[in-house]
């Protein structure tokens, strides 16, 4: 092994800084090394892909964080089933750029293509269609894992299911990822069908999603969190479709990766670069108001095609886009609800956030179903995520209510979301988890990795209290 | 070596800064510690004496509910042991943004005397021992581009008096280290603050008499803190002590050597 030193590494949304042994395998057979030399120098490991957690999954203070990331090579790809072998620290990116020439689509993406497989499976990620495709670990065939214990697995839901369904959803504390199987969606053009529409409140913007969901591919609402009174929850939901074979007059042209690339420039002329400088101006509660309001306000029921790159990849049109809030970056507040208690639940959120005066500056809402995998966010029934600006003069006031939405989430029988919330309580986890699922998930760590090897921050935090 | 409890690990919205206190059973350290952890600091407090360490250490988790400080009984001449136990601490504390070497001893040789034993134990202490330390410090933080090194030095480092020949010169030799530290480490990202504390209220000069405007511990430590948390190069506590030693270091030889202080 190289000589170790340490160095600083943060989270998604620049609000936590780590100080750690960053390793970097190249290659496979490097990771059981990786284990004794923890095991031999007493530290601990949390396995990193992109980075692109909220909170600290993806870091372990004073340890070893194990970046997968230059384990990124396509092993095999079948352009006729449309399935496709990697190694976990292949990006999204590399994904779609790879397989869309060939007529083919990851089935589920998250709103940044800058993640990884390993990442993706270990936090189970939803997109914009979980309530039709599910989460992203049900588009996986099959997987093969290296554990802490030394074993080599292969998993799938018929092989060694119990591992199966509670690695992907694991956070990366069961074991390593060496190689991903992943069913591919097939796609007839490098296009979607994009349909924007306004919801004057949170009632209709969640029965938009409700009527919505089954009917559209893909839907997602923008949530104005600082619209009040009778204007409260209002925004735009967007819906999307696949084309249909022979909609697309030249389907061999949009799926160009060349086609769906993001344009480096802002109308034209700002560099986009450099557009969260831009865009920190803006926020503030007044700038967030004002420029909600004129979003809302031009909003109009329109339908346009839109490249897949474009309709997905929201978080990456403007690089960096998370430097916009500030040195002390943000917090997201993602929480789940079952389509009976959201309305209530989210009404006293927001109006509590707003009597704060802490309004949340991007509200975004999408509708669910529930899965089987063992730390599961999914419910039947919707999710509605906050970003909050942290300033230094913020963080108690911004604590102290998010612990209040804890209790509010919990009491409408709601869920969080591990790859976000940064703040959650370790008995507020036992709540909505189950006592039986705490239980079967420290049966397995044990089981996997009766050293506790692999500990990230989020799991010493979080999980290892409930032991 | 005993570890207390865990440290809660920061999340964005309590996010923690780490320190590495080495001397700091009682006196100017004891005070700086429940400084550093009354300011939200995660301390790591280490010293040879493990009863007054724990009681300490317990004194400062129950004042604030939760887990700031751990402890580890350690001696600043067994150098040999200071790599290994700083990877241990800096794992336990989960990172690290300060440390201060605050060790040191004095003995009170008399002016008829010479011992070469006390002499070697004071620059075995408040030396060699610091250079244990900062030497394995300063290349983790040169790495980091980040951190912050503090000594407690002495204003008797400033000048060679009767008295006290050994401990003038061990302070002389901090105060010229650190500052080569300054020098290189400045560069880096990293902060070297040296402290110049006149007569503290401590163990050190309870048995000393006729002593200058002595403070208490606990206005040494707020001016070191407030000194690290402006990120300075150099205090004095109490500030007067800058003025003093202005005339002090300015005494002629001629007139220096005929004093008795």
């Amino acid at each position: 092994m190289k000589k170790l030193t340490l160095s600083h590494l943060g989270n998604f949304s620049y609000s936590l800084d780590a100080t750690v042994y960053h390793i970097q395998p190249r290659f496979v057979e490097e990771i059981a090394d990786i284990f004794a030399f923890a095991r031999e120098n007493d530290l601990k490991i949390a396995p990193r892909g992109a980075g692109r957690s909220y909170n600290d999954a993806a870091l372990k203070g004073g340890g070893i964080v194990l970046d997968l990331s230059l384990l990124r090579y396509i092993q095999a790809w079948d352009a006729e089933k449309g399935i496709l072998r990697a190694q976990p620290g292949l990006t999204l990116e590399s994904l779609w750029q790879y397989i869309l020439p060939d007529g083919w689509w990851p089935p589920v993406v998250s709103g940044t293509m800058k993640t990884t497989l390993g990442g993706c499976l270990g936090m189970n990620i939803h997109g914009k269609n979980n309530f039709k495709m599910g989460t992203v670990g049900e588009q996986i065939l099959e997987f093969d894992a290296i554990l802490p214990n030394g074993k080599e697995v292969t998993c799938s839901p018929r092989k060694n299911k119990d591992l199966f369904y509670a690695m992907i959803s694991g956070m990366g504390v069961l074991g390593i990822f060496t190689s991903i199987t992943m069913q591919m969606k097939r796609v007839y053009s490098g296009l979607v069908n994009v349909s924007e529409w306004n919801v004057p409140d949170l009632e209709a913007q969640l029965y938009a999603l409700l009527d919505g969901a089954p009917r559209n591919d893909y839907i997602v609402g923008w949530l104005d969190g600082t619209a009040r009174g009778k204007s409260l929850g209002r925004g735009q939901i967007h819906a999307a479709n696949y084309l249909a074979k022979d909609e697309d007059p030249d389907p061999a042209e949009t799926m160009r990766v060349g086609f769906q690339t993001l344009p480096d420039t802002f109308f034209g002329v700002v560099p986009k670069s450099k557009l969260h400088y831009l865009m920190s101006l803006g926020l503030s509660n007044l700038g967030v108001r004002a420029v909600n309001t004129a979003k809302y306000i031009v909003g109009r029921n329109k339908s346009y095609q839109q490249p897949h790159a474009a309709f997905h990849f929201l978080l990456d049109y403007v690089p960096d886009w998370e430097k916009s809030y500030g040195k002390q970056g943000l917090i997201q507040y993602q929480s789940f609800l079952p389509k009976e208690t959201a309305l209530d639940a989210w009404t006293e959120m927001l109006k509590l956030s707003q009597k704060r005066g802490l309004p949340t500056y991007l509200g975004v809402t999408k509708r669910h179903r529930p899965d089987n995998f063992l730390i599961s966010h999914a419910l039947d029934g919707f999710s509605l995520a906050f970003d909050f600006k942290i300033t230094n003069g913020n963080r108690t006031k911004l604590s102290e209510m998010v612990q209040e939405f804890d209790k509010i989430v919990l009491n409408a029988g709601g869920r969080f979301y591990f790859a976000k919330n940064s703040e959650t309580a370790p008995e507020t986890a036992r709540k909505y988890l189950g006592a039986e699922t705490i239980e079967k998930f420290r049966k397995l760590k044990e089981r996997c990795d009766p050293q506790n090897l692999l500990y990230s921050d989020l799991y010493e935090r979080v999980f290892a209290p409930l032991n | 070596m005993t570890e207390i409890n865990k440290l809660p690990t920061a999340t964005p919205l309590t996010p923690k800064k780490r320190a590495i206190l080495v001397g700091a059973s009682s006196g100017i350290g004891a005070a700086l510690a429940h400084r550093l952890a009354d300011e939200g600091f995660q301390v790591a407090l280490l010293a040879r004496r493990a009863e007054m360490l724990e009681n300490l250490t317990n004194e400062i988790n129950s004042k604030h509910g939760e887990t700031r400080a751990i402890y580890y009984t350690h001696d600043v001449i067994d150098y040999e042991s200071v790599p290994e136990l700083l990877k241990k601490i800096m794992s336990d504390l989960g990172g690290l943004d300060a440390f201060i070497y605050n060790a040191g001893v004095s003995f009170m040789v008399g002016l008829k005397k010479y011992d070469f034993e006390k002499d070697r134990q004071t620059f075995d202490v408040n030396i060699t021992g610091a250079l244990a330390w900062f030497n394995p410090v300063a290349e983790i933080f040169q790495s980091l581009k980040s951190g912050q090194i503090v000594g407690v030095s002495s204003v008797a480092g400033e000048r060679g008096r009767v008295g006290n020949s050994s401990y003038n010169a061990s302070k002389a030799a901090l105060t010229c280290y650190l500052e080569a530290l300054r020098n290189r480490l400045t560069r880096h990202g990293v902060n070297v603050l040296t402290v110049k504390p006149g007569p503290v209220k401590t163990d050190m000069i309870k048995d000393a008499k006729g002593v200058l405007f002595p403070i208490s511990a606990e206005q040494a430590a707020g001016d070191i803190f407030n000194a690290m948390r402006k990120r300075k190069q150099e205090v004095y506590t109490s500030a007067r002590w800058r003025w003093i030693m202005l005339i002090v270091r300015n005494i002629p030889s001629f007139i220096f050597r005929k004093m008795t202080f």
